[in-house]
């Protein structure tokens, strides 16, 4: 009922317009930023666009067990996929590592180790599909959200990842930890997702 | 001129504090978009032209769009459904949720489910309906409504914040630290995304080409919001639509620095279809509910342009009306340039209460600068006083302000008074000595008043049942 009215209502207003704007071409440079883009290593544009928005870059598990143990984040869930290559050296180090992550205890994971399916060098951006991610929801509670990059994923620019954005029904990019500025316009991190974004390059 | 007046006035009762915080608010937000956008990009206008001629386009051939986005929406399992007005929407919504038996949700923020009121119509239902952006959650506690599109709670301060939280059980003690605020309501809202049924989220793009709704969020509460609720259910107003994928590089990059100066949102998910058989999080079931409450009336209007707006909040950051008055003083969820072209038009058969918001206007031409979608909102403004003219809507000029300023010195009067099934039980419209506006409300058979308001709700069900 609803839909038919509604068509026959918007074809009524668009017949009646007596010149239908065209679609523009145009090329995706425009949508650029130079300056964001500025250097040839698309591993350093991704690090210092993802520093700007106060997410990290580590190179190694060795950074890693570092950074989790100075910031007292030592309980967590990775990926069992990523257990071997990430996990049990974290285990080695001393820190408790899950492959399985049960919703009832979301509160219990201060660390979750994903991977990414590629990322943004433009943005700083991590990029999460559902293939890629063993779940959304451990990406997404933990205080420190850890995405494995394989540096060959890395597009150059915003619209290069959009070109190749894939057929999975949910995908997210992830440009920073979670922020608001709700508060009188003060910046505070980690509002429902994470106040850590890593990505870990090895 | 008499046609600013209610907007001057309410701007004039308004608590300092309030004022000080819009002001500040808006003016860093003005700030900022022109740094980045200025420093990210050497020509920012061609992008904003290039949004507006894309999004003219797409609104030109709607119905080829809308199609085809309903196919695309529906070969991917998505059930697709349209609602010509508030109401229907309503109704729609409400019955998804009965048929998956949702008592509890989350809503992520979305200015269409604003605008039809969705969120006390729910509850009143008996259906949970928890804001779980900080700032609309904030807005929820207080029974307020917000006062700008991007920025709910612009209006409010840290101290107004922890009141509110003490008050309404979520937090135990007085604490005003904008982290510690932020904190609980991170603890606070988790257990609520745990524990819902479903999600109801806007969109701020739909992409004809794939269906791809793109939904931002900084916070994460929409992603945190679907990942363990079974069912999902998106209101997208019909002109969120753009022709394709490839033109998202185009308004994720302007949507971002013109709302918050920011190049993207933290957050920006792009989901056509329940989720893959191999992902145990995120919703089986995804519905989209399409709305034209009002929309396609104004594609066939002769201010249309206003259909392109991505609702980035700029216009109202800039506007010194906006800045004086708050968004509050617009009687609507749009406030700011926006509002004063929108509400007249989207309300249509609700013209003459709205249109003195078009006279509210300097002219003086910021909110088109900044824009992203280049719409002339000055010249629309004017076509709309022209419309009052031609349809001898009277002129409130003699309508007596002393209610009016009751209304504005309290929060709660007001905010029933811009609610729009009780609007009209409010504004002292009804008393205007004015022939031709008295005829008018004659005519008006008002929707009962609803008022399921949040706070009730929570107060009933924190109260022990034994
Ligand atoms: S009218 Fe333009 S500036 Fe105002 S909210 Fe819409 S898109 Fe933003």
């Amino acid at each position: 009922m609803s839909r038919a009215a509604i068509f026959r209502k918007i074809s009524a207003a668009t017949a009646a317009l007596k010149i239908k704007a065209p679609r523009p071409e145009y090329d995706a440079s425009i949508t650029h930023s130079t300056p964001k883009l500025a250097g040839s290593n698309l591993l350093e544009i991704f690090s210092r666009n993802l520093a700007e928005v106060n997410g990290r870059t580590l190179l190694s598990v060795a950074e890693l067990v570092e950074f989790l143990t100075k910031s007292g984040q030592l309980r967590g869930y990775c990926d069992p996929l990523l257990y071997e290559r990430i996990g049990a050296p974290l285990a080695a180090a001393g820190l408790t590592v899950e492959t399985t992550y049960e919703p009832a205890r979301y509160d219990d994971y201060q660390f979750g180790i994903t991977r990414a399916s590629g990322a943004i060098a433009e943005s700083g951006t991590l990029i999460l599909d559902d293939e890629h991610t063993s779940r959304r929801l451990a990406a997404l509670s933990p205080w420190v959200h850890v995405a494995l990059l394989d540096r060959a994923a890395i597009h150059r620019t915003i619209s290069d990842a959009l070109a190749a954005l894939g057929n999975s029904p949910n995908i997210i990019w992830v440009t920073g930890p979670s922020k608001t500025a709700d508060v009188e316009g003060i910046l505070i991190e980690g509002v429902h997702g994470p106040g850590e974004q890593i990505a870990l390059v090895l | 001129m008499f046609g600013t007046q209610l907007i001057d006035d309410y701007a004039r009762q308004i608590a300092d504090e309030k004022q000080a915080s819009v002001l500040n608010g808006s003016a860093a937000g003005t700030e900022k978009r022109y740094q980045v956008l200025h420093q990210d990009y050497a020509q920012p206008d061609e992008l904003r032209h290039l949004a507006g001629s894309i999004k003219d386009h797409t609104l030109h051939h709607l119905g080829d769009y809308l199609t085809q986005a309903e196919n695309s929406l529906t070969q991917r399992g998505v059930h697709v459904h349209f609602a010509e007005t508030d109401e229907d929407a309503r109704q729609t919504i409400l019955t998804i949720l009965r048929q998956h038996q949702v008592s509890r949700l989350t809503k992520s923020k979305s200015m269409a489910a604003e605008e039809i009121h969705l969120n006390p119509f729910l509850i009143e239902n008996g259906v949970e309906c928890l804001e779980s952006d900080l700032g609309e959650f904030i807005i929820q506690l207080d029974d307020d409504i917000p006062s700008h599109i991007v920025k709910p709670i612009i209006h409010k301060n840290r101290r107004g914040i922890a009141n509110s939280f003490l008050r309404e059980g979520v937090a135990e003690d007085y604490n005003d630290d904008p982290q510690t605020i932020t904190r609980r309501a991170r603890i606070f809202l988790r257990k609520k995304y745990m524990d819902a049924q479903a999600c109801i989220t806007g969109a701020n793009v739909l992409c004809a080409d794939s269906g791809r709704l793109d939904i931002v969020t900084n916070e994460g509460n929409s992603r945190f919001g679907m990942a363990p609720a079974p069912l999902h259910i998106a209101l997208v107003g019909i002109e969120k639509l753009i022709p394709s994928e490839a033109d998202l590089a185009v308004f994720l990059n302007l949507l971002g620095r013109s709302a918050t100066g920011q190049q993207l949102t933290v957050y920006t998910e792009f989901i056509n279809g329940p989720r893959s058989a191999n992902q145990p999080d995120g919703p089986e079931h995804m519905h989209v509910v399409f709305l034209d409450n009002g929309r396609s009336s104004v594609l066939a209007s002769n201010c249309r342009e206003i259909l392109r707006c991505i609702r980035c909040g700029a216009c109202q950051n800039v506007c010194p009306i906006y800045r004086q008055a708050s968004g509050h003083a617009y009687r609507s969820p749009y406030g700011g340039p926006i509002g004063a072209v929108l509400s007249p038009l989207l309300f249509g058969d609700r013209f003459p209460e709205f249109a003195d918001l078009p006279k509210a206007s300097t002219l003086c031409g910021a909110c088109h600068e900044v824009c992203p979608v280049n719409i002339p909102i000055p010249d629309l403004l004017l076509r709309l006083r022209d419309k009052a003219k031609r349809e001898a809507v009277p002129s409130p000029a003699a309508i007596p302000m002393a209610p009016f300023a009751l209304l504005a010195t309290s929060p709660n009067l007001w905010r029933s008074a811009m609610s729009m099934s009780k609007a009209m039980n409010h504004l002292p419209l009804d008393v205007a000595p004015i022939k031709p506006l008295q005829d008018w409300l004659g005519q008006r058979t008002l929707p009962p008043s609803k008022g399921g308001d949040f706070r009730k709700w929570m107060k009933t069900r924190r109260k022990p049942q034994h």
